[in-house]
Protein backbone atom coordinates (compact mmCIF):
# COMPACT_ATOMS: atom_id res chain seq x y z
CA UNK A 1 0.00 0.00 0.00
CA UNK A 2 1.39 3.35 -1.03
CA UNK A 3 0.26 6.59 -0.91
CA UNK A 4 -0.59 7.39 -4.29
CA UNK A 5 -0.91 11.34 -4.13
CA UNK A 6 2.06 12.34 -2.36
CA UNK A 7 4.63 9.46 -4.11
CA UNK A 8 3.62 11.00 -7.47
CA UNK A 9 3.27 14.66 -6.42
CA UNK A 10 7.09 14.66 -4.91
CA UNK A 11 8.70 12.70 -7.95
CA UNK A 12 6.73 14.95 -10.34
CA UNK A 13 8.70 17.95 -8.81
CA UNK A 14 11.86 16.18 -9.15
CA UNK A 15 11.40 14.97 -12.65
CA UNK A 16 11.16 18.74 -13.17
CA UNK A 17 14.23 20.56 -13.84
CA UNK A 18 13.48 23.48 -12.73
CA UNK A 19 12.44 22.73 -9.75
CA UNK A 20 14.81 20.00 -8.84
CA UNK A 21 17.71 22.84 -9.48
CA UNK A 22 17.20 25.84 -7.44
CA UNK A 23 17.94 29.40 -9.50
CA UNK A 24 21.64 30.11 -8.27
CA UNK A 25 22.66 34.03 -6.97
CA UNK A 26 25.46 35.20 -8.86
CA UNK A 27 27.92 36.18 -6.49
CA UNK A 28 27.91 39.45 -8.59
CA UNK A 29 25.16 40.87 -7.10
CA UNK A 30 26.39 40.90 -3.60
CA UNK A 31 29.03 42.95 -4.59
CA UNK A 32 27.39 45.22 -6.60
CA UNK A 33 24.59 45.75 -3.76
CA UNK A 34 27.50 46.09 -1.10
CA UNK A 35 29.25 48.44 -3.33
CA UNK A 36 26.04 50.41 -4.22
CA UNK A 37 25.24 50.88 -0.57
CA UNK A 38 29.41 52.08 0.29
CA UNK A 39 29.53 54.64 -2.65
CA UNK A 40 25.81 55.90 -2.11
CA UNK A 41 26.66 56.42 1.82
CA UNK A 42 29.85 58.00 1.08
CA UNK A 43 28.34 60.48 -1.25
CA UNK A 44 25.85 61.38 1.00
CA UNK A 45 27.83 61.96 3.57
CA UNK A 46 30.52 63.96 1.53
CA UNK A 47 27.89 65.71 -0.29
CA UNK A 48 24.91 66.62 2.28
CA UNK A 49 25.85 69.91 4.70
CA UNK A 50 25.06 69.68 8.13
CA UNK A 51 21.47 70.62 8.61
CA UNK A 52 19.85 73.30 10.43
CA UNK A 53 18.33 72.00 13.61
CA UNK A 54 19.75 68.73 13.63
CA UNK A 55 23.60 69.36 12.38
CA UNK A 56 25.01 65.98 11.38
CA UNK A 57 22.21 63.81 12.95
CA UNK A 58 20.60 64.12 9.48
CA UNK A 59 22.67 61.63 8.09
CA UNK A 60 21.21 58.77 9.88
CA UNK A 61 18.03 59.31 7.29
CA UNK A 62 20.38 57.87 4.69
CA UNK A 63 19.70 54.57 5.61
CA UNK A 64 16.28 55.17 7.89
CA UNK A 65 14.36 56.30 5.20
CA UNK A 66 15.32 54.01 2.65
CA UNK A 67 14.76 50.99 4.50
CA UNK A 68 11.48 52.25 5.49
CA UNK A 69 10.46 52.32 1.84
CA UNK A 70 12.48 48.50 1.69
CA UNK A 71 10.12 47.69 4.35
CA UNK A 72 6.64 48.64 2.80
CA UNK A 73 8.30 47.30 -0.85
CA UNK A 74 9.13 43.87 0.86
CA UNK A 75 5.50 43.75 2.26
CA UNK A 76 3.93 44.22 -1.07
CA UNK A 77 6.05 41.53 -2.16
CA UNK A 78 4.80 38.92 0.57
CA UNK A 79 1.44 40.55 -0.26
CA UNK A 80 1.40 40.03 -4.11
CA UNK A 81 2.81 36.65 -4.05
CA UNK A 82 0.57 35.14 -1.24
CA UNK A 83 -2.36 36.34 -3.20
CA UNK A 84 -0.50 34.47 -6.52
CA UNK A 85 -0.04 31.74 -4.19
CA UNK A 86 -3.55 31.06 -3.39
CA UNK A 87 -4.87 31.74 -6.85
CA UNK A 88 -2.40 29.18 -8.22
CA UNK A 89 -0.59 27.52 -5.71
CA UNK A 90 2.46 27.33 -7.19
CA UNK A 91 5.12 26.30 -4.04
CA UNK A 92 7.98 28.70 -5.21
CA UNK A 93 5.64 31.67 -4.48
CA UNK A 94 5.10 30.52 -0.83
CA UNK A 95 9.35 30.04 -0.90
CA UNK A 96 9.14 33.72 -2.42
CA UNK A 97 6.49 35.21 -0.17
CA UNK A 98 8.18 33.87 2.99
CA UNK A 99 11.95 34.90 1.55
CA UNK A 100 10.41 38.81 1.30
CA UNK A 101 8.91 38.42 5.03
CA UNK A 102 12.24 37.38 6.81
CA UNK A 103 14.23 40.61 4.52
CA UNK A 104 11.16 43.19 5.36
CA UNK A 105 11.09 42.71 8.95
CA UNK A 106 14.80 42.90 8.90
CA UNK A 107 14.07 46.10 6.99
CA UNK A 108 11.13 47.49 9.59
CA UNK A 109 13.47 46.34 12.66
CA UNK A 110 16.65 48.25 11.32
CA UNK A 111 13.56 51.08 10.20
CA UNK A 112 12.48 51.00 13.91
CA UNK A 113 15.90 50.61 15.95
CA UNK A 114 17.55 53.49 13.36
CA UNK A 115 14.38 55.87 14.03
CA UNK A 116 14.38 55.16 17.67
CA UNK A 117 18.41 56.40 18.07
CA UNK A 118 17.34 59.19 15.64
CA UNK A 119 14.29 60.42 18.06
CA UNK A 120 16.21 60.37 20.98
CA UNK A 121 18.28 63.45 20.31
CA UNK A 122 15.92 64.83 17.78
CA UNK A 123 12.59 64.88 20.12
CA UNK A 124 14.42 64.35 23.17
CA UNK A 125 12.32 61.05 23.27
CA UNK A 126 13.17 57.03 22.16
CA UNK A 127 9.13 56.69 21.09
CA UNK A 128 6.30 58.57 20.54
CA UNK A 129 2.40 57.32 19.78
CA UNK A 130 2.79 58.80 16.21
CA UNK A 131 1.15 57.42 13.69
CA UNK A 132 3.90 56.17 11.23
CA UNK A 133 5.86 55.03 14.54
CA UNK A 134 3.35 53.23 15.82
CA UNK A 135 1.50 51.52 12.46
CA UNK A 136 5.50 50.47 11.46
CA UNK A 137 5.49 48.54 14.94
CA UNK A 138 2.38 46.87 14.30
CA UNK A 139 3.31 45.71 10.84
CA UNK A 140 6.18 44.69 12.53
CA UNK A 141 4.68 42.23 14.90
CA UNK A 142 2.26 40.80 11.90
CA UNK A 143 4.92 40.00 10.56
CA UNK A 144 6.49 38.33 13.78
CA UNK A 145 2.88 36.53 13.90
CA UNK A 146 3.60 35.32 10.09
CA UNK A 147 6.85 33.82 10.56
CA UNK A 148 6.09 32.63 14.01
CA UNK A 149 2.98 30.80 12.18
CA UNK A 150 5.91 29.48 9.78
CA UNK A 151 7.98 28.14 12.26
CA UNK A 152 5.09 26.00 14.37
CA UNK A 153 3.69 24.18 11.59
CA UNK A 154 5.28 21.09 10.03
CA UNK A 155 3.12 20.41 7.04
CA UNK A 156 4.39 22.27 3.97
CA UNK A 157 0.80 22.51 2.28
CA UNK A 158 -0.67 23.70 5.81
CA UNK A 159 2.56 25.96 6.13
CA UNK A 160 2.14 27.71 2.37
CA UNK A 161 -1.90 28.29 2.63
CA UNK A 162 -1.63 29.17 6.22
CA UNK A 163 0.66 32.02 5.82
CA UNK A 164 -0.20 32.85 2.69
CA UNK A 165 -3.61 33.87 3.90
CA UNK A 166 -1.71 35.40 6.86
CA UNK A 167 -0.13 37.59 4.42
CA UNK A 168 -2.47 38.56 2.56
CA UNK A 169 -4.70 39.83 5.17
CA UNK A 170 -1.86 41.30 7.15
CA UNK A 171 -1.18 43.54 4.39
CA UNK A 172 -4.68 44.31 3.89
CA UNK A 173 -4.48 45.68 7.51
CA UNK A 174 -1.91 48.00 6.88
CA UNK A 175 -3.35 50.85 5.51
CA UNK A 176 -6.36 50.48 8.19
CA UNK A 177 -3.62 50.41 10.82
CA UNK A 178 -2.05 53.72 9.70
CA UNK A 179 -5.48 55.57 8.82
CA UNK A 180 -6.46 54.39 12.50
CA UNK A 181 -3.24 55.04 14.60
CA UNK A 182 -3.27 58.57 12.55
CA UNK A 183 -6.79 59.63 13.76
CA UNK A 184 -5.56 58.59 16.92
CA UNK A 185 -2.67 60.79 17.03
CA UNK A 186 0.15 62.45 14.81
CA UNK A 187 3.24 64.34 15.53
CA UNK A 188 6.00 63.01 12.94
CA UNK A 189 7.77 65.11 11.18
CA UNK A 190 5.89 65.33 7.54
CA UNK A 191 7.59 62.04 5.78
CA UNK A 192 11.22 62.75 4.40
CA UNK A 193 10.91 62.25 0.58
CA UNK A 194 12.85 63.90 -2.41
CA UNK A 195 9.99 66.14 -2.89
CA UNK A 196 9.84 67.53 0.79
CA UNK A 197 13.58 67.55 0.67
CA UNK A 198 16.21 70.42 0.59
CA UNK A 199 17.96 69.54 -3.06
CA UNK A 200 20.92 69.19 -1.01
CA UNK A 201 20.11 65.88 0.42
CA UNK A 202 17.79 64.49 -2.35
CA UNK A 203 20.44 62.93 -4.36
CA UNK A 204 22.31 61.02 -1.73
CA UNK A 205 19.00 59.54 -0.35
CA UNK A 206 17.52 58.63 -3.69
CA UNK A 207 21.61 56.85 -4.70
CA UNK A 208 20.94 55.25 -0.98
CA UNK A 209 16.97 54.02 -1.95
CA UNK A 210 18.53 52.38 -5.46
CA UNK A 211 21.82 50.91 -2.97
CA UNK A 212 19.27 49.50 -0.46
CA UNK A 213 16.94 48.12 -3.19
CA UNK A 214 19.96 46.40 -4.37
CA UNK A 215 20.40 44.76 -0.97
CA UNK A 216 16.99 44.04 -0.25
CA UNK A 217 16.69 42.15 -4.20
CA UNK A 218 19.68 40.19 -3.41
CA UNK A 219 18.68 39.55 0.36
CA UNK A 220 15.79 38.15 -1.23
CA UNK A 221 17.14 35.95 -3.52
CA UNK A 222 19.61 34.39 -1.70
CA UNK A 223 16.97 33.65 0.84
CA UNK A 224 14.75 31.95 -1.53
CA UNK A 225 17.59 29.99 -2.97
CA UNK A 226 18.72 28.99 -0.01
CA UNK A 227 14.64 27.71 0.63
CA UNK A 228 14.51 25.99 -2.54
CA UNK A 229 17.35 24.30 -1.44
CA UNK A 230 16.14 22.91 1.78
CA UNK A 231 12.53 21.94 -0.01
CA UNK A 232 14.33 20.19 -2.29
CA UNK A 233 16.08 18.41 -0.15
CA UNK A 234 12.93 17.68 1.60
CA UNK A 235 11.28 16.05 -1.12
CA UNK A 236 14.60 13.63 -1.74
CA UNK A 237 14.23 12.51 1.53
CA UNK A 238 10.06 11.82 1.27
CA UNK A 239 10.78 10.47 -2.01
CA UNK A 240 13.33 7.96 -1.00
CA UNK A 241 11.46 7.13 2.17
CA UNK A 242 8.83 6.03 0.11
CA UNK A 243 10.92 3.83 -1.73
CA UNK A 244 11.04 6.06 -4.92
CA UNK A 245 14.20 6.79 -6.61
CA UNK B 1 -27.99 24.45 -3.09
CA UNK B 2 -30.03 27.65 -2.23
CA UNK B 3 -29.44 30.20 -0.14
CA UNK B 4 -31.87 28.62 2.43
CA UNK B 5 -30.13 25.20 2.87
CA UNK B 6 -26.83 27.10 3.25
CA UNK B 7 -28.15 29.15 5.94
CA UNK B 8 -29.47 25.98 7.78
CA UNK B 9 -25.83 23.93 7.81
CA UNK B 10 -24.65 27.68 9.47
CA UNK B 11 -27.61 27.63 12.05
CA UNK B 12 -26.70 23.55 12.50
CA UNK B 13 -23.07 24.26 13.44
CA UNK B 14 -24.08 27.61 15.40
CA UNK B 15 -26.59 25.52 17.44
CA UNK B 16 -24.06 22.74 17.85
CA UNK B 17 -21.47 24.96 19.40
CA UNK B 18 -23.74 26.68 21.41
CA UNK B 19 -25.48 23.70 22.77
CA UNK B 20 -21.87 21.85 24.05
CA UNK B 21 -21.31 25.10 25.69
CA UNK B 22 -24.44 25.09 27.49
CA UNK B 23 -24.26 21.95 28.60
CA UNK B 24 -21.06 21.50 29.37
CA UNK B 25 -20.41 25.40 30.76
CA UNK B 26 -17.08 25.12 32.08
CA UNK B 27 -15.87 26.70 29.09
CA UNK B 28 -18.20 29.66 29.56
CA UNK B 29 -18.19 29.98 33.02
CA UNK B 30 -14.03 29.79 33.17
CA UNK B 31 -13.36 32.62 30.00
CA UNK B 32 -16.28 34.84 31.43
CA UNK B 33 -14.56 34.33 35.24
CA UNK B 34 -11.10 35.02 33.46
CA UNK B 35 -12.28 38.93 32.27
CA UNK B 36 -14.12 39.64 35.29
CA UNK B 37 -10.43 38.40 36.67
CA UNK B 38 -8.58 40.19 34.88
CA UNK B 39 -10.80 43.29 35.30
CA UNK B 40 -10.11 43.43 38.61
CA UNK B 41 -6.59 42.78 38.46
CA UNK B 42 -6.54 45.87 35.85
CA UNK B 43 -8.26 47.86 38.41
CA UNK B 44 -6.02 47.05 41.73
CA UNK B 45 -2.88 48.15 39.25
CA UNK B 46 -4.78 51.38 38.55
CA UNK B 47 -6.36 52.11 41.53
CA UNK B 48 -7.56 53.71 44.11
CA UNK B 49 -8.02 56.51 42.66
CA UNK B 50 -11.62 57.28 41.91
CA UNK B 51 -11.18 59.59 38.90
CA UNK B 52 -8.02 57.36 37.24
CA UNK B 53 -9.98 54.24 37.20
CA UNK B 54 -13.18 56.01 35.61
CA UNK B 55 -10.78 57.94 33.09
CA UNK B 56 -9.23 53.55 32.46
CA UNK B 57 -12.12 51.67 32.53
CA UNK B 58 -13.35 51.63 28.79
CA UNK B 59 -9.47 50.57 28.23
CA UNK B 60 -9.88 47.63 30.59
CA UNK B 61 -12.74 46.37 29.40
CA UNK B 62 -11.32 45.97 26.26
CA UNK B 63 -7.96 44.36 27.50
CA UNK B 64 -10.02 41.97 29.51
CA UNK B 65 -12.47 41.12 26.62
CA UNK B 66 -9.21 40.73 24.34
CA UNK B 67 -7.64 38.64 26.76
CA UNK B 68 -10.70 36.31 27.75
CA UNK B 69 -11.95 35.80 24.15
CA UNK B 70 -8.61 34.61 22.76
CA UNK B 71 -9.11 31.49 24.57
CA UNK B 72 -12.48 31.21 23.70
CA UNK B 73 -11.86 30.81 19.98
CA UNK B 74 -9.37 28.59 20.35
CA UNK B 75 -11.88 26.09 22.35
CA UNK B 76 -14.46 26.64 19.48
CA UNK B 77 -11.64 24.39 17.20
CA UNK B 78 -10.35 22.50 19.71
CA UNK B 79 -13.23 20.77 20.94
CA UNK B 80 -13.69 19.57 17.21
CA UNK B 81 -10.04 18.23 17.28
CA UNK B 82 -9.62 16.72 20.34
CA UNK B 83 -12.94 14.29 19.49
CA UNK B 84 -11.90 13.94 15.60
CA UNK B 85 -14.84 16.14 14.74
CA UNK B 86 -13.48 18.39 12.09
CA UNK B 87 -12.37 15.84 8.95
CA UNK B 88 -15.97 14.62 9.56
CA UNK B 89 -16.94 17.89 9.08
CA UNK B 90 -15.00 19.41 6.43
CA UNK B 91 -16.43 15.78 4.52
CA UNK B 92 -20.09 16.83 4.73
CA UNK B 93 -21.76 18.41 1.45
CA UNK B 94 -22.29 22.05 1.06
CA UNK B 95 -19.78 24.90 0.72
CA UNK B 96 -16.73 25.26 3.17
CA UNK B 97 -17.85 28.90 3.98
CA UNK B 98 -20.74 27.21 6.14
CA UNK B 99 -18.94 25.53 8.62
CA UNK B 100 -16.78 29.47 8.80
CA UNK B 101 -20.05 31.27 9.42
CA UNK B 102 -21.49 28.43 11.85
CA UNK B 103 -18.18 28.50 13.63
CA UNK B 104 -18.17 32.20 13.57
CA UNK B 105 -22.35 32.36 14.95
CA UNK B 106 -21.44 30.39 17.80
CA UNK B 107 -18.40 32.31 18.37
CA UNK B 108 -20.64 35.52 18.00
CA UNK B 109 -23.22 34.28 20.66
CA UNK B 110 -20.22 32.88 23.12
CA UNK B 111 -18.32 36.14 23.36
CA UNK B 112 -21.56 38.51 23.50
CA UNK B 113 -22.73 37.10 26.70
CA UNK B 114 -19.23 37.17 27.92
CA UNK B 115 -18.83 41.04 27.60
CA UNK B 116 -22.31 41.62 28.83
CA UNK B 117 -21.09 40.44 32.35
CA UNK B 118 -17.25 41.94 31.61
CA UNK B 119 -18.90 45.29 31.14
CA UNK B 120 -21.85 45.19 33.96
CA UNK B 121 -18.34 44.39 35.89
CA UNK B 122 -16.46 47.20 34.81
CA UNK B 123 -19.40 49.62 35.02
CA UNK B 124 -19.82 48.35 38.72
CA UNK B 125 -15.64 47.98 39.32
CA UNK B 126 -14.33 51.56 37.64
CA UNK B 127 -17.83 53.23 38.57
CA UNK B 128 -18.97 54.54 35.00
CA UNK B 129 -21.77 56.82 34.83
CA UNK B 130 -24.16 55.68 32.17
CA UNK B 131 -24.44 58.54 29.56
CA UNK B 132 -27.83 59.32 27.94
CA UNK B 133 -26.55 57.92 24.43
CA UNK B 134 -25.88 54.22 26.15
CA UNK B 135 -27.49 52.77 22.90
CA UNK B 136 -24.99 53.88 20.69
CA UNK B 137 -22.42 52.80 23.37
CA UNK B 138 -23.48 49.22 22.92
CA UNK B 139 -23.65 49.81 18.84
CA UNK B 140 -19.70 50.45 19.37
CA UNK B 141 -19.07 47.69 21.73
CA UNK B 142 -21.33 45.19 19.36
CA UNK B 143 -19.43 46.54 16.35
CA UNK B 144 -15.80 45.74 17.97
CA UNK B 145 -17.33 42.41 18.97
CA UNK B 146 -18.20 41.24 15.71
CA UNK B 147 -14.04 42.62 14.35
CA UNK B 148 -12.80 40.68 17.20
CA UNK B 149 -14.53 37.49 16.57
CA UNK B 150 -14.24 37.59 12.71
CA UNK B 151 -10.71 37.27 13.14
CA UNK B 152 -10.43 35.40 15.89
CA UNK B 153 -12.28 32.74 14.26
CA UNK B 154 -10.45 33.01 11.33
CA UNK B 155 -6.73 33.15 12.98
CA UNK B 156 -8.14 30.29 15.44
CA UNK B 157 -9.04 28.05 12.77
CA UNK B 158 -4.91 27.59 11.78
CA UNK B 159 -3.91 28.50 15.47
CA UNK B 160 -5.43 25.97 16.87
CA UNK B 161 -3.70 23.14 14.84
CA UNK B 162 -0.80 24.42 14.71
CA UNK B 163 2.16 23.61 17.83
CA UNK B 164 2.35 26.46 20.35
CA UNK B 165 -1.80 27.28 19.49
CA UNK B 166 -1.94 29.08 23.32
CA UNK B 167 1.17 31.56 21.70
CA UNK B 168 0.20 31.85 18.63
CA UNK B 169 -3.35 32.76 18.43
CA UNK B 170 -2.66 36.14 20.32
CA UNK B 171 0.81 36.80 18.67
CA UNK B 172 -1.55 36.69 15.54
CA UNK B 173 -4.57 38.40 16.16
CA UNK B 174 -3.70 41.22 18.77
CA UNK B 175 -1.72 43.09 16.18
CA UNK B 176 -4.50 42.91 13.47
CA UNK B 177 -6.59 43.85 16.13
CA UNK B 178 -5.62 47.45 16.72
CA UNK B 179 -7.67 49.27 14.40
CA UNK B 180 -10.68 47.77 16.65
CA UNK B 181 -9.14 48.48 20.04
CA UNK B 182 -8.25 52.04 19.23
CA UNK B 183 -11.91 52.77 17.23
CA UNK B 184 -13.68 50.76 20.05
CA UNK B 185 -12.33 52.66 23.03
CA UNK B 186 -12.10 56.11 21.06
CA UNK B 187 -15.60 55.85 20.42
CA UNK B 188 -16.80 54.51 23.54
CA UNK B 189 -14.39 57.45 25.76
CA UNK B 190 -15.99 60.15 23.30
CA UNK B 191 -19.57 59.04 24.10
CA UNK B 192 -19.07 58.52 27.95
CA UNK B 193 -17.98 61.99 27.51
CA UNK B 194 -21.18 63.54 26.04
CA UNK B 195 -19.05 63.30 22.36
CA UNK B 196 -18.54 67.43 22.68
CA UNK B 197 -15.65 66.77 19.72
CA UNK B 198 -18.46 64.58 17.20
CA UNK B 199 -15.37 62.36 16.77
CA UNK B 200 -17.89 59.49 17.34
CA UNK B 201 -18.79 58.76 14.26
CA UNK B 202 -15.81 58.67 12.39
CA UNK B 203 -14.58 55.86 14.59
CA UNK B 204 -17.81 53.99 14.16
CA UNK B 205 -17.35 54.27 10.31
CA UNK B 206 -13.91 52.91 10.80
CA UNK B 207 -15.36 49.79 12.91
CA UNK B 208 -18.09 49.40 9.94
CA UNK B 209 -15.52 49.32 7.35
CA UNK B 210 -13.33 47.26 8.72
CA UNK B 211 -15.79 44.57 10.08
CA UNK B 212 -16.87 44.73 6.39
CA UNK B 213 -13.70 44.70 4.67
CA UNK B 214 -12.46 41.37 7.30
CA UNK B 215 -15.69 39.86 6.87
CA UNK B 216 -15.08 39.82 3.00
CA UNK B 217 -11.66 38.09 3.20
CA UNK B 218 -11.70 35.94 5.74
CA UNK B 219 -14.99 34.31 4.02
CA UNK B 220 -12.80 34.21 0.90
CA UNK B 221 -9.97 32.82 2.86
CA UNK B 222 -11.25 30.44 5.11
CA UNK B 223 -11.62 28.15 1.92
CA UNK B 224 -8.01 27.82 1.89
CA UNK B 225 -7.45 27.66 4.99
CA UNK B 226 -9.70 24.72 6.28
CA UNK B 227 -8.31 22.12 4.12
CA UNK B 228 -6.80 19.20 5.80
Amino acid sequence: MKPEGQLNSSSDRLRDPSAARPPRTSIWLAFVSIGAVIVAQTYAILTSPAEGDMGHLQKIMYVHVPAAWMTFLSFFVVFAFSVRYLWQRRENDDLLAASAAEVGATFNGLTLMLGMIWGRPAWGVWWVWDARLTSTLVLFLIFVGYLALRAFTDDTQQKARWSAAVGAIGALNVPIVYMSVKWWRTLHQPPSSPATLDPRYTMGLRLNAIALLLVMIYFIRKRYEIARLERATEHMAEAAAMGGK
Amino acid sequence: MTWRDDWRRVRAIARKDVTTELRAKAGFNSVASLGVTILILLGLALGPDAEALRNASVGAVWLATLFSGVLAFNRSFQVELESGALEPLLLYPGPRWTIFAGKLLGNLIFLTLMVAIVVAAGIVLFGVQIPADWPSLIGVLALGVVGLVVLGTFYASMASRSRAREVLLPLLLFPMLVPVLLAATTASKALLGADVMHEAGAWIRLLVAYDLVFLIATFIAFEHVIEA
